[in-house]
């Protein structure tokens, strides 16, 4: 019962919403440059669904290889981190400067020393730079956050740096690493977009380039229609990121038991 | 199998934990080491278990290192994995191929009663089976030397006794020597043929105690007559009534860290 109302309420305001937002946009006549209604959202979205698929799935495969190529860099770094204080020391002040340093600004160089000839690897280079400190962070604090008896376990039946790390410390972070996944996951999306949008319209890519064209030509239905597919891209990136955790905790985590 | 010879420990802070601590342990033997929290008794065990290194005196296994087996007073299971797993541990540690691991550690769980166990998690397991667990794990890798750091101590008395009556057996069974942190003067009493009673800041050891046979029973005269000898040297070092906690039943006291 309750699990159905998760999902009938939310369903319900929907319905509310589209149904009032459809008569008040009939009914005073708004212009569809200014709030087109649900239909013509729908109907725009038809008439360019060959475009907008390919720009979405252009969105999601530059999204997900800056993704991954980011979980992949801050777990090698977090690693090194925890193997060595000094390499920590000498390198984390300048991974934090990476990321106070909005990524909007980088992005003109990053595409110019990459080149447009190779637009994707820039975009998926900027998604990969947003979504890299949340991950190397949150599993830097997983590896420092290890039982302190079990490393003298390790210790005492003389495990190697190896062994500790894939039998005590990499298990122990796997939580961190996770949650940190879920953070990175969302923001890469946002890093690519705004990578598309810096990438200006020179470029015909994903999404962002659709929202920036459709409106240049005021066909603002279209605008709708991208950006929607934008909303359910980024919730279905943090689903399956919740899905790969619960997975992957269900058995002893407590964040995932009960879930 | 092992003996500490003037051992002095300060801690980064300053504070001197032990100084010109001795004892030694024989082989076979069933030392307890007794005394109220914060006496440095751990420490002692730490430094025992290599874990730690002395900033004075020296330690030595006359018979070369043994084989430490560690028990610490939380199970400090590895949450991800199953009993299994976690008794195997040492075994995977030390390169012993994974089929022979898995079936010595499944005769170890059984061992300490958890036949059928092998497959849960520690959070669906009470805490006295996972200290069994905890305990399987430090004889899996067979210890020829046993610490134990108040493994006891966060348990029920129910749970304790049939522990303790375990940890009677296990040690007849594989000829362990056995070195055992306690702040309880009746299981100190019951399980072990000597006690060291120690005293806080800086710890040392205020008396060695051997105590006679016939204990068979946690009732049994001579039993009690170990209590009395027990609380009477620790009267001695004047260590009741500094802690409180020393001359207490272990059936009263709550959970203390040492």
């Amino acid at each position: 019962m309750k699990r159905l109302l998760d999902i009938a309420l939310p369903v319900l305001v929907a319905a509310l919403v589209i149904s009032a937002w459809q008569w008040s946009t009939t009914h005073w006549q708004v212009p569809t440059y200014v709030l087109p209604a649900p239909s013509a959202i729908v109907t725009a979205f038809l008439n360019n669904f060959a475009s907008l698929t390919a720009a979405l799935t252009a969105t999601f495969l530059i999204t997900i290889a800056g993704f991954l190529g980011a979980v992949a860099a801050a777990l090698a770094l977090a690693v090194l981190f925890s193997q060595s204080r000094l390499i920590e020391r000498s390198l984390y002040p300048y991974a934090v400067i990476l990321q106070v340093t909005p990524v909007v600004a980088i992005a003109p160089l990053i595409l110019i020393w990459i080149g447009f000839e190779h637009i994707t690897l820039a975009l998926a280079l900027l998604a990969g730079l947003i979504a890299f400190f949340p991950v190397l962070t949150s599993t830097m604090l997983g590896l420092k956050s290890v039982d302190s008896n079990l490393m003298d376990l390790a210790r005492l039946y003389g495990a190697s740096r190896w062994q500790t790390l894939r039998n005590v410390q990499m298990p122990s972070a796997l939580p961190y690493l996770l949650s940190g996944m879920k953070t990175g996951g969302v923001i890469a999306l946002i890093g690519e977009v705004t990578a598309e949008f810096a990438a200006g319209s020179g470029t015909a890519t994903g999404l962002a380039w659709r929202i920036t064209e459709s409106s240049n030509r005021l066909e603002i239905a279209t605008t709708f229609a991208a950006l929607a597919l934008l909303a359910v891209l980024g919730v279905a990136i943090f689903a399956v990121l919740s899905l790969l955790e619960w997975w992957l905790l269900r058995r002893w985590h407590e964040s995932a038991i009960g879930a | 199998m092992i003996e500490l010879n003037a051992v002095a420990k300060r801690f980064p802070n300053g504070v001197v934990a032990l100084r010109e601590l001795s004892f030694t342990v024989a082989q076979k033997e069933f030392v307890s080491l007794l005394g109220p929290s914060g006496c440095g008794k751990s420490t002692a065990l730490r430094l025992a278990a290599g874990l730690l290194t002395p900033d004075a005196g020296r330690i030595d296994y006359p018979g070369g290192k043994p084989e430490i087996g560690f028990v610490f007073q939380e199970p400090t299971l590895m949450p991800w994995a199953d009993a299994l797993a976690n008794v195997r541990l040492p075994l995977d540690l030390k390169h012993v191929p994974r089929s022979e691991a898995e079936v010595r550690a499944a005769d170890t769980l059984a061992r300490v009663g958890l036949k059928g166990f092998e497959r849960a998690f520690p959070r669906e397991l009470s805490g006295g089976m996972k200290m069994r667990v905890s305990i399987a794990r430090a004889l899996a890798a067979r210890p020829q030397l046993l610490l134990l750091d108040e493994p006891f101590a966060a348990l029920d008395e129910i749970t304790r006794n049939a522990l303790g009556d375990d940890l009677l057996r296990l040690w007849r069974e594989d000829g362990l020597t056995v070195l055992f942190v306690t702040h309880s003067v009746s299981e100190s009493s019951y399980l072990s043929q000597r006690v060291l009673v120690m005293t806080p800041r800086p710890g040392h050891i205020a008396a060695d105690i051997a105590l006679p046979p016939g204990r068979d029973g946690r009732l049994a005269p001579a039993t009690i007559e170990a209590q009395r000898k027990i609380s009477d040297a620790l009267n001695m070092a004047g260590s009741v009534g500094v802690e409180g906690s020393a001359s207490v039943p272990a059936s009263d006291q709550k959970r203390s860290s040492a």
